[in-house]
């Protein structure tokens, strides 16, 4: 009994440690400023997959929409032990919404072959909204597990999962095929393999390829790629034509959600009354608030 | 362009047949909207013998009940919840339909407007304006869906007020069909274990609230005896949670708690903006804090630039002498 595994992950900006440089003065983000990282919780994600492997035997398969720079993510998937990777990029996905997202990871997965288990993380820390995994299960029409702790049970018809649910948990059991989101406190991503960095550190995507070839006269692009493949270091990379997808559902075009406005945040003046930081300014303060049937 | 009804829907959120608060705050808020755009709220409830639950919604001021009423849906499935809002919407495509949720699209709202908008030289009327902090609260982005029937957006419990009328609406309940398939129990449900929510700070008069700049739990145990003190609640900023100065269920933010209580004593929190979505509209607010940059004092009635470790003992004492 082997499982095969797909597992979303997402290139992320550093939303907690963004430097006054990245606010332009319309109150826009220069996201090129931003240092990028691995999404954490896609990184459980991964390391749920690997234990399902572990356990069970099957593939690790991972993927990712986004620019060239997300080829970065993963490298860091196969050096944790990730058996393939795909980058799905192309211009026209730029823009997109959790819709726009969810329809070319799906379409991408469809063209991918069979799987048992979908895994994401929860949410990606620079949108928040939880969304581009239900979506994705949605639209491939299968069952879908949130929030999940942990894995409790496994065999070839369903998975049973705990998962969070408010002031608790539950346990559910999906059939197969099922996609499974996870929590950022659900498991310890393991760390690199000092033989994997080795063996995948020059891996590249075929944009990587195109750009060497692009400044050597004496490199042609179909060869390079036959070297890599040869090699186990080519990650995948799927266009839209690729995909055969329908342009007016990528990227902006697909999105109906719009930024309808940026703001900077600015702060008020401020019309605080200041209290001195000693017994005197104390006993100020609390009368005021006793006059103000503040307490009791 | 898109022609839209002027229908704003709330799903009610239910367990064991009792409404989640936020559908209740959703449905105040709503009525608001609904009237902005002379519209009707309508009220969409799933679940097991919810009938009072549906009756419920009326007192705050739902006109009408979409009622799924059915064992299998007793207790929240993806699957079949999601067939039914699907089919739903579908047929009817109200104009704003909103969720309480704590992610969702477009997710965590701090507000919810209703407004004509410029968009590509299109002109659009009464959009519903969906306003959130993003990108680690150094913008508000306003999310506008010019072009869908359906807008809809996700607020957490606490952001809006709990408004109920003092005579209910007269609704009318619309019992609609559910018909079981065996794709809604392809997820089956084995076992549930909750402990209610012992903390509720949104009930607390008083909340002494702490952040990563008290540097140690130590320096945290102050703020419960101040709290204590003072007959409040104890909570703290995202990133004194982070640090593991304090519990997750009394954080105070937009991906916490939202809180109004007439007195909220912020001790070592710097005053992100995602902090302070979350307490802005308390009653009276004093800041502690040793920067006096800091942006808390921006919301702040009272200040005091200062080190929380001498000030917040002294507090503790100067008050227990007043009761003396």
């Amino acid at each position: 009994m082997s499982f095969n595994s797909i597992v979303l992950v997402k290139q992320v900006p550093d939303t907690a440690n963004i430097s006054g440089q990245v606010m332009k003065d319309d109150g826009t983000v220069n996201r090129a400023l931003l240092p990028a990282i691995f999404n954490h919780e896609d990184r459980i994600a991964l390391e749920f997959a690997l234990q399902v492997r572990d356990n069970y035997g099957g593939t690790v398969t991972v993927i990712t929409m986004g620019p060239p720079r997300a080829s970065d993510v993963l490298r860091e998937c196969l050096f944790m032990g990730a058996d393939e990777a795909y980058l799905i990029s192309d211009r026209k996905f730029a823009g997109a919404d959790t819709l726009a997202t969810s329809y070319v990871l799906s379409e991408a997965i469809k063209k991918m072959g069979n799987f048992d288990i979908i895994f994401g993380g929860r949410q990606a820390i620079d949108g928040d909204t939880a969304q581009v995994g239900p979506q994705t299960a949605e639209k491939l029409n299968i069952p879908q597990v949130t929030y999940a702790m942990s894995i409790e049970g496994l065999n070839k018809d369903s998975i049973t999962i705990k998962r969070k649910i408010e002031g608790g948990y539950e346990v559910l059991q999906a059939k197969l095929p099922v996609l499974v989101t996870v929590l950022k406190d659900a498991a310890f991503p393991r760390p690199f393999k000092a033989k994997r960095v080795m063996a995948y550190k020059n891996a590249k995507t075929l944009l990587e390829l195109e750009k060497l070839v692009e400044g050597n006269s004496l490199l042609y692009i179909d060869q390079l790629k036959d070297e890599y493949i040869q090699k186990h270091i080519y990650i995948k990379t799927l266009t839209m034509d690729d995909l055969q997808l329908e342009v007016e559902r990528c990227g902006v075009a697909g999105s109906p959600t719009k930024v309808h406005k940026v703001e900077s945040v600015v702060l008020g003046a401020g019309t605080h009354e200041m209290i001195e930081p000693n017994k005197d300014g104390l006993n100020l303060l609390i009368d005021k608030l006793m006059e103000d049937h503040i307490f009791g | 362009m898109i022609q839209r009804n002027k229908e704003v829907w709330i799903f009610i959120e239910q367990r064991n047949g009792k409404a989640a608060d936020v559908s209740l705050e959703l449905l105040s808020k709503g009525r608001k909207l609904a009237a902005e755009i002379n519209g009707t709220l309508k009220s969409v409830v799933i679940g097991h013998n919810v009938s009072d639950l549906a009756k419920e919604t009326f007192r705050f001021g739902a006109q009408e009940a979409l009622v799924f009423d059915h064992p299998a849906l007793e207790h929240y499935r993806t699957m079949p919840y999601s067939k039914i809002l699907n089919t739903l919407v579908d047929e009817h495509k109200p104009a704003i339909f909103l969720f309480g949720a704590k992610s969702g699209l477009t997710a965590d709202c701090t507000d919810l407007q209703i407004s004509d908008v410029k968009y590509l030289r299109n002109e659009y009327k009464d959009l519903l304006l969906q306003i959130r902090p993003a990108f680690g609260g150094n913008i508000i982005a306003t999310i506008i869906a010019p072009d869908v029937a359906t807008q809809m957006a996700t607020v957490r419990e606490g952001v809006m007020r709990l408004e109920p009328l003092d005579v209910p609406a007269e609704g009318k309940i619309t019992n609609i069909p559910f018909e079981l398939t065996p794709f809604d129990e392809i997820v089956t449900i084995i076992e549930q274990h909750r402990e209610e929510n012992k903390v509720n700070l949104k009930a607390a008069p008083i909340i002494v609230s702490g952040g990563y700049g008290l540097g140690s739990k130590e320096n945290f145990m102050h703020l419960h005896e101040l709290a204590a003190v003072l007959g409040g609640e104890v909570a703290g900023s995202r990133a004194a949670v982070d640090a593991g100065f304090i519990t997750s269920d009394r954080q105070v933010g937009q991906t916490g708690v939202t809180v109004r209580p007439k007195l909220y004593i912020a001790v070592g929190i710097s005053g992100a903006i995602q902090h302070r979505a979350g307490m802005h509209e308390s009653n009276k607010i004093i800041a502690i804090n040793n920067d006096p940059e800091a942006p808390i004092f921006s919301v702040a009635h009272y200040g005091i630039v200062g080190d929380a470790a001498q000030i917040v003992p002294m507090f503790i004492n100067v008050f227990k002498q007043k009761l003396r």
